[in-house]
C-alpha cells in the first residue's frame, strides 16, 4: 500500500513536480534560476562572455559570469568546510573571516621576503614553502577551534568568537602591522590569471577542492562518521565512533579551506588590509550552508547544494552592484530581503506545508475511493 | 451521534512520505469509561494518539468533542479543549521542579504565586500518593516517579479525555497498582480514558473496551468481554497467534559449553557509575541475564562489560586471553555487541536511513578508510531488513520515521551483521508489541544454538525466565545471587531482588 | 581509527610547532626592523630633546588610542606617538588602545588616578567624554585631543588637532578638475558609510558633481575601506559595459584593489592613460605607484600629530583647534624624497 501511495505521486504530473520541490537542491537551484531569469530581464547582455587580451597581453575570457564564478571561489571552498563542521559539531565556525586574515598574513610574510626578480624554479619553492606553512598555521587554529568544541564542550559560536575577535590581530602581529604590496607579478597569478590561460586561476583551484573532497568522502566514512556524530553524539560513540575526534578533523578541515581561500585573497590584489579582509565571509558561508537547505543543528547534510548556495550568493552580491539605483549604504538590506525570503523557502516548516499538500491529496483520493466501495 | 460519547473521530487520515500512517480510522469514546486502544508497533496508535492531541495536522477525517465539530490545532489547543496526554516518553522539563512542571504553561497572566503553586502541587502529590517534593528538580527523580508527575499534571487539568500512551511501561508492579487505582478514580468521576499499552494483562485488569488497530486501518471496536485475549491477539497480528509458551524447548539442545573457557570473563570489573566491582563469564552458546529493579545497577554493569562508561579497574579475558577494554571500540573489535537499554538516545542515528543504521557498526569496526560499497551495503540491509522481517518503505527510509519495534529490530540487525561472539542486549523488548517480543525471544535462543553468547535483560521476569539459563540478581548496584536450574522461578527471583543475601 | 587518531594529533602537534617558530620569527622581524626605522621618521625627534633634558623631569602622558590594526593610517599614528614621547624627548608616555569609546573612558579614568599631566586623547566615539574631562580638569590634569573630535565643551581640552577630511576631498576635486576633461565619468568607490573619512571625501565631489554638467557618476558605492569588495564592484561595472575614465577611490587599498580589476580587463590607467587614478592616506606602496605613473593622485592624511602636540605641550597652544597641513601629490610632480617623507 505504500506502493499505490507513491505510484499516486507518480502517475501524476503534479506529483513529480512535489517530487522535484522536495529534493534538497531544488530551492538554491530555483534561487540561481531566478537571478539569471531577473538578469536577463533588466539586461539581456549579462550574460555575454567574450575572449579579449588582458594588460599582460594573453587573451582572457571576461563578462559577468566568469566574474561571478571566479570571485564565489572562496565562498565555495568556505562552504565545503563549512558544511562538515556543521553537521558533526551543530554549529558554526564564525571565525574564518579572522582566520583567513591570518593564513593571508602568513603567505605574505614568506613571500614579502623574497625580492621580486628571483628565477621561476625558486619563486615556485618559495609559494610552495608559505603555501604549505599557511595550511599549517590554519589547520592549526582550525585544531584549536575543535578542540574547544569537542573536549571542553563550548558551543562553537561561542568557541569560535575567540578568534572572531582575536584573529585580525594575530594577522597584523604576524606581519608586524606592515602595510604589505608585493610588487612580483607571479604572485598575483593565484589569484587572477596565469598568462596563457583564459580562465582565472581561483576557478581551478575551487574545482580541485571540490574534486579532493568529492575523494575524500568516497573513500572515507567522513560522511557517515560526520552525520552520526551530529545526530546522535551518544549513539555515535557505542557504535565505536569517536565524536570527539570527528568534530576536530571537521574542524582542522575547514582550517585547510581557510588557507586555501586566504592563499587566494592576498593573490588577488597582492596585498592584505588586516581588518577588512574577507570581512562578513562567515556571514555568507554559514548563509550557503543554510540556502542549501542543511540542517544548522547538524547531522544529515547535502555538499552540493551548500555549494550551490554558496554560487547563489555571489550571483546575488555581483547583482547588486550592477544597480547604479540602489544606494550604497543600503545595499545589504536588500541583499538581506532576498536572503530572508530565500531562508524562509527553505525552512523546514515551508517544506513540511508542501508534504501537507501532498498528503491532503492523498486523504481525498481515499476518502473518494471508499465512497465509491460503498457504492 | 452516540449517545453519551465524550470523544468522536470519524474518517481520520494522515500520510507520511511514502507511508499510510492512518487511513479512514474511526474511534469512539464514552463518558466514564477506559478504552484500550491496541495494535502491533505501526499500527498507527501513537499517530491516532497525535492527530488528536494536535501534534500532527489530519490529513482529512473530523472530529466531536461532546457533540462539537471541532479542529484541533495544537497541543496548547488540545489541553484547553480539555484533551490531556501523557507520552510514553516523558515530555517535560527535567530541569524545572516537579511543581513547575505540572503548571507549566498553565498559568494565567504573566506572574505566578509560587507558594500557592506549590502547595496546591503537593496536595495532589500527596493524595496521589505520589513519592516526591513540589520544589524537587525534576531531572532527579527516577523515571517511573516522572511519569506520575506527567500524569498528575494532566490529572489536575481536569480533563474530559485523558491519553494514557504506555504509562506503565517503567513503571514497577505497586506502582501500576496505584497508577489504575488512579484511573479507576477517574472513571468513577466521569472521565474518558484512552489507554494506549503493550501489556495485555494490563488491558484486561481496568479496560470495558478495546479498540484494534493494524496497518494504520481500523480492524474493529470490541466490549471488553467479548473478546477474549487468544483472539484479540489474533485481531492485532492479523492471524492465528501461536503461543509462545514452549518456545524454549526447542533450545534445550543448545550447544551450551559450560565446562570449557569462558568466550568472555571480568574479574573485579570495576566502573565509575556507582556499581560495586564485579565478576562475571559467560560460555559459548549460553544466555544469561542481569535483574533487579530499575536502578539497581544491572545496565550499568553491562555499560561496563562494552566499555560504554570509563572503567577504572579489573581483568578481563576473552577466551581466556587478557585483554583491555577502554572503549566500546575495544569491546567491538573483541566480538562483543551491545544493545543499549535506551533506544532513543543511546541506539538510533535518527536522521539516517534504514541500511547507514544497519551497517554502522560493521562499518566502524572496518575502519574510517574502508567504506563499504553502496552495492555492499544495499545487500547488507536487504539481507537483514528480510531476515528480521523490519517493517520500512524502503532503505532510504530515516530510521526515526518506523515504528519503535521495527527501530529496535533495525539496532538488532546492526549488531547482528557485526557478527558478534557475545551479544548484549539490554532490555531489547521494551515497549515493543507482543509479536515482536516472541520473535526476539526466539532469536536470542536461535543465535545461543548456533553458538553464541548473549547476556539478556529485561524488566519482565517471565521473558528472563523464558529465555535465560542463568540470572545474575542485582541490588543497589551490588551482584546479590546467581540463580539457574530449578532455582529459576518467578517467586525465587522475587525473593531474591527483594532482600536477603542468597549466600 | 588509532592511526587516524595519531596522525591528526601528530600533525596538530607538528602545526602548532610551526606555528611558535613563524610567531618567533616575527618577533625577531619586528625586533630588527625597529631600529632602522627609528631615525627615519618626522622631524619631531629632532627637534624636541634639548628643551626637555633643562628641566630633568619626565612630563607624564597618558595616550588614548584607537587600535593600531585598524588601518595604516592607524599604524603609523601609532608608530609616530611612540617614537616622539620617548624618554629621549622627555616624557614618560603610557598608551591604551581600544576601539570602545567605553573602554577608552575607563583607560582615561585610570591616567587621572594614576596623576598623569596631560591625557592625550584620539577618541572612537564623539559623546560621553564631559564627565572624566571634568575629572581631569579639577584634577589639573591637560587634555589635547588628537585626530577624533568629541561633543564635549570646548573649556574642557586646551586643543584638537584633527584633519580636514573635507577639505581633503576638496583638494583633489580640485585638482581633478584641474586637468581640464571634456566628460568626467566617475566610478566612486566609498569607505565604510557614516565614517568621517568617507563623509568629507564623499562630500566634495558629490558637490562638484551637481554643480558640473559635464561631471557624472558612473557608480557610486562602498567597497567599505576593502580592496577585494571595491575590486568586486569595479569588475561589474566593467562587466556592465559602461565606460568611466576616473575612479575616485576614498583610500589607497581600495584605489588598489579598482586596478587590480583595471589590469585584468586591460584598460589602462594612470598618467597619459584612459582612467585617472585617485587615492588617498599616501601609503608608500601608493605613493611609489603614483612615481611610476600608474596612479593620478594621491591625498594625504596626515598621521603624524605627535610633532603638533610635542609642540602645544612645550610652547602652550595658540588656537583651539589646529588642523594640520595635508599635502595633495600629483604623479607628474611627486619626487623620490616625498616617497620616503610622507609614505606611511
Amino acid at each position: 500500500m505504500t506502493e499505490s501511495a507513491t505510484n499516486n505521486s507518480k502517475s501524476s504530473a503534479k506529483g513529480i513536480l512535489l517530487k522535484i520541490v522536495r529534493n534538497q537542491l531544488f530551492i538554491p537551484l530555483a534561487a540561481l534560476l531566478l537571478l539569471v531569469l531577473f538578469n536577463l530581464f533588466t539586461d539581456p547582455g549579462f550574460f555575454d562572455i567574450v575572449l579579449k587580451p588582458s594588460s599582460t597581453g594573453s587573451l582572457i575570457l571576461s563578462g559577468n559570469l566568469i566574474t561571478i564564478i571566479d570571485n564565489a571561489s572562496e565562498l565555495v571552498i568556505l562552504a565545503i568546510g563549512m558544511t562538515l563542521v556543521t553537521s558533526a559539531s551543530g554549529g558554526q565556525d564564525i571565525s574564518v573571516g579572522a582566520t583567513i586574515a591570518i593564513a593571508g598574513s602568513t603567505v605574505l610574510r614568506i613571500v614579502k621576503t623574497q625580492a621580486s626578480d628571483i628565477p621561476g624554479g625558486k619563486f615556485a619553492g618559495i609559494i610552495i614553502i608559505s603555501f604549505l606553512l599557511c595550511v599549517v598555521v590554519s589547520a592549526a587554529f582550525g585544531a584549536f577551534n575543535g578542540a574547544l568544541v569537542a573536549f571542553f564542550k563550548i558551543q562553537p559560536m561561542v568557541a569560535t568568537l575567540i578568534l572572531f575577535t582575536a584573529g585580525r590581530s594575530i594577522a597584523a602581529w604576524i606581519n608586524n602591522n606592515d602595510n604589505i604590496s608585493i610588487n612580483d607579478n607571479r604572485f598575483g597569478y593565484f589569484g587572477n590569471f596565469i598568462p596563457g590561460i583564459p580562465v582565472p586561476t581561483p576557478v581551478f583551484i575551487t574545482v580541485i577542492c571540490l574534486i579532493v573532497i568529492a575523494v575524500v568522502l568516497k573513500l572515507t566514512n567522513l560522511r557517515l562518521y560526520s552525520q552520526s556524530v551530529g545526530i546522535n553524539a551518544s549513539s555515535s560513540r557505542l557504535n565505536g565512533i569517536n565524536p570527539k575526534m570527528i568534530k576536530l578533523l571537521t574542524f582542522v578541515i575547514l582550517g585547510v579551506c581557510v588557507a586555501v581561500c586566504g592563499f587566494i585573497k592576498v593573490s588577488r590584489t597582492s596585498s592584505i588590509t588586516y581588518s577588512v579582509i574577507a570581512n562578513n565571509i562567515e556571514m555568507d558561508a554559514i548563509l550557503a550552508v543554510a540556502l542549501g537547505g542543511n540542517n544548522l543543528g547538524g547531522g544529515k547534510f547535502n555538499l552540493t547544494a551548500s555549494v550551490i548556495g554558496a554560487y547563489v550568493i555571489q550571483f546575488l552580491t555581483t547583482t547588486l552592484y550592477k544597480f547604479k539605483e540602489i544606494d550604497s549604504s543600503s545595499i545589504s538590506a536588500y541583499k538581506a530581503v532576498v536572503v530572508i525570503l530565500l531562508i524562509i523557502i527553505s525552512s523546514p516548516y515551508i517544506r513540511k506545508r508542501f508534504d501537507d499538500l501532498k498528503n491532503k491529496r492523498l486523504a481525498a483520493k481515499a476518502q473518494a475511493n471508499v465512497g465509491k466501495e460503498a457504492n | 451521534m452516540e449517545n453519551g460519547a465524550v470523544l468522536e473521530m470519524r474518517g481520520i487520515c494522515k500520510y507520511f512520505p511514502g507511508v499510510r500512517a492512518l487511513e479512514q480510522v474511526d474511534f469512539t469514546l464514552r463518558e466514564g469509561e477506559i478504552h484500550a486502544l491496541m495494535g502491533e508497533n505501526g499500527a498507527g496508535k501513537s499517530t491516532l494518539i497525535k492527530v488528536l492531541t494536535g501534534v500532527y495536522p489530519k490529513d482529512g477525517g473530523d472530529v466531536t468533542l461532546a457533540g462539537t465539530p471541532v479542529h484541533i490545532k495544537s497541543p496548547q489547543d488540545a489541553q484547553n479543549k480539555g484533551i490531556a496526554t501523557v507520552y510514553q516518553e516523558i515530555t517535560l522539563c527535567p530541569n524545572l521542579t516537579v511543581a513547575e512542571n505540572m503548571y507549566i504553561g498553565r498559568t494565567k497572566g504573566p506572574f505566578t504565586d509560587w507558594v500557592k503553586m506549590n502547595k496546591k502541587a503537593e496536595a495532589l502529590l500527596d493524595e496521589l500518593e505520589i513519592p516526591a517534593y513540589p520544589t524537587e528538580q525534576l531531572g532527579n527523580c527516577s523515571i517511573a516517579v516522572q511519569q506520575m508527575v506527567a500524569i498528575a499534571r494532566a490529572v489536575d487539568m481536569e480533563c474530559k479525555v485523558l491519553i494514557l500512551d504506555e504509562p506503565t511501561s517503567s513503571l514497577d508492579e505497586q506502582e501500576v497498582v496505584k497508577l489504575f487505582k488512579l484511573m479507576r478514580n477517574l472513571k468513577e468521576k466521569g472521565v474518558g480514558i484512552i489507554f494506549v499499552t503493550h501489556f495485555l494483562e494490563q488491558v484486561y485488569e481496568v479496560c470495558d473496551r478495546i479498540t484494534v488497530l493494524r496497518d494504520g486501518k481500523l480492524v474493529g471496536e470490541y466490549i471488553i468481554e467479548d473478546l477474549p485475549r487468544v483472539k484479540l491477539v489474533s485481531k492485532m497480528l492479523g492471524k492465528d497467534f501461536d503461543d509462545m509458551a514452549d518456545i524454549k524447548s526447542d533450545s534445550d539442545a543448545a550447544n551450551t559449553d559450560l565446562d570449557g573457557t569462558p568466550v568472555y570473563e571480568a574479574i573485579n570489573l570495576t566502573g565509575t557509575t556507582g556499581i560495586k566491582p564485579f565478576n562475571f563469564q559467560i560460555h559459548k552458546g549460553e544466555v544469561n541475564g542481569f535483574t533487579g529493579l530499575l536502578g539497581s545497577g544491572r545496565s550499568e554493569s553491562v555499560r561496563a562489560i562494552f566499555g560504554a562508561d570509563r572503567v577504572v579497574g579489573g581483568k578481563v579475558m576473552i577466551n581466556g586471553v587478557p585483554v583491555k577494554i577502554r572503549k566500546p571500540l575495544d569491546a567491538m573489535k573483541h566480538g562483543i555487541s551491545y544493545l543499549p537499554e535506551d533506544r532513543k538516545l543511546d541506539g538510533i542515528v535518527g536522521d539516517l536511513s534504514v541500511r547507514d543504521n544497519i551497517i554502522l557498526a560493521l562499518q566502524v569496526m572496518k575502519g574510517f578508510f574502508k567504506p563499504f560499497s553502496r552495492a555492499q551495503a544495499e545487500k547488507f540491509a536487504d539481507e537483514y531488513i528480510k531476515l528480521l522481517n523490519i517493517k520500512t518503505a524502503s532503505q532510504d527510509t530515516p530510521i526515526k520515521s518506523l515504528s519503535g519495534g521495527n527501530q529496535q529490530k533495525v539496532i538488532l540487525a546492526r549488531w547482528l551483521l557485526a557478527n558478534p561472539q557475545y551479544l548484549i542486549l539490554d532490555e531489547p523488548t521494551r515497549g515493543i508489541d507482543v509479536g515482536t517480543k516472541v520473535e526476539i525471544q526466539k532469536l536470542v535462543l536461535k543465535l545461543a544454538a548456533e553458538g553464541k553468547s548473549i547476556t539478556f535483560i529485561s524488566s519482565e521476569i517471565d521473558e528472563m525466565v523464558r529465555t535465560c539459563s542463568r540470572l545474575i540478581v542485582m541490588r543497589d548496584g551490588k551482584v546479590v545471587g546467581e540463580l539457574k536450574g530449578d532455582d529459576l522461578n518467578q517467586n525465587k527471583i522475587m525473593a531474591t531482588i527483594a532482600g536477603g543475601e542468597s549466600k | 581509527m588509532k592511526k587516524f587518531v595519531k596522525m591528526l594529533v601528530s600533525s596538530a602537534l607538528v602545526a602548532a610547532m610551526a606555528f611558535g617558530m613563524c610567531a618567533c620569527n616575527g618577533g625577531n622581524g619586528g625586533a630588527t626592523q625597529a631600529p632602522t626605522q627609528a631615525p627615519a621618521p618626522t622631524e619631531s625627534a629632532t627637534d624636541a630633546p634639548a628643551d626637555t633634558t633643562a628641566t630633568g623631569e619626565l612630563i607624564k602622558v597618558g595616550i588614548i588610542n584607537n587600535d593600531p590594526n585598524e588601518s595604516g593610517y592607524r599604524t603609523a599614528n601609532d608608530k609616530d606617538m611612540k617614537e616622539t614621547f620617548t624618554k629621549e624627548n622627555g616624557y614618560e608616555a603610557s598608551f591604551f588602545y581600544s576601539l570602545k569609546n567605553e573602554d577608552q573612558i575607563a583607560a582615561a579614568q585610570k591616567f587621572i588616578q594614576d596623576e598623569v599631566d596631560y591625557l592625550l586623547i584620539s577618541a572612537a566615539g564623539t559623546s560621553g567624554w564631559d564627565g572624566v574631562l571634568e575629572q581631569a580638569k579639577k584634577a589639573g590634569i591637560k587634555v589635547i585631543l588628537f585626530d577624533r573630535t568629541i561633543d564635549a565643551s570646548e573649556d574642557l581640552y586646551e586643543a584638537s588637532i584633527v584633519s580636514d577630511m573635507a577639505k581633503e576631498g576638496q583638494q583633489a576635486v580640485d585638482w581633478l578638475a584641474s586637468q581640464g576633461l571634456s566628460e568626467y565619468k566617475i566610478l566612486h568607490i566609498q569607505g565604510v558609510m557614516g565614517s568621517s573619512a568617507q563623509i568629507g571625501r564623499s562630500g566634495a565631489l558629490n558637490d562638484k558633481v551637481k554643480a558640473e554638467a559635464n561631471w557624472s557618476i558612473v557608480k557610486q558605492q562602498t567597497a567599505e575601506w576593502s580592496e577585494e569588495t571595491a575590486q568586486q564592484i569595479v569588475q561589474a561595472v566593467i562587466d556592465s559595459g559602461e565606460k568611466f575614465n576616473v575612479i575616485y577611490a576614498e583610500n589607497d587599498n581600495m584605489a588598489k584593489g579598482a586596478v587590480a580589476a583595471l589590469d585584468k580587463a586591460n584598460i589602462s590607467h594612470g598618467v597619459g592613460k584612459d582612467v585617472i587614478i585617485i587615492g588617498f592616506d599616501c601609503n608608500s606602496w601608493a605613493l611609489k605607484e603614483l612615481k611610476a605613473g600608474n596612479w593620478n593622485y594621491d591625498g594625504q592624511c596626515n598621521p603624524f600629530q605627535a610633532k603638533y602636540i610635542d609642540e602645544i605641550i612645550k610652547n602652550g597652544a595658540k588656537q583651539k583647534v589646529v588642523i594640520m597641513e595635508e599635502k595633495g601629490f600629483d604623479a607628474k610632480t611627486i619626487t623620490d624624497d616625498d616617497v620616503a617623507k610622507y609614505g606611511i
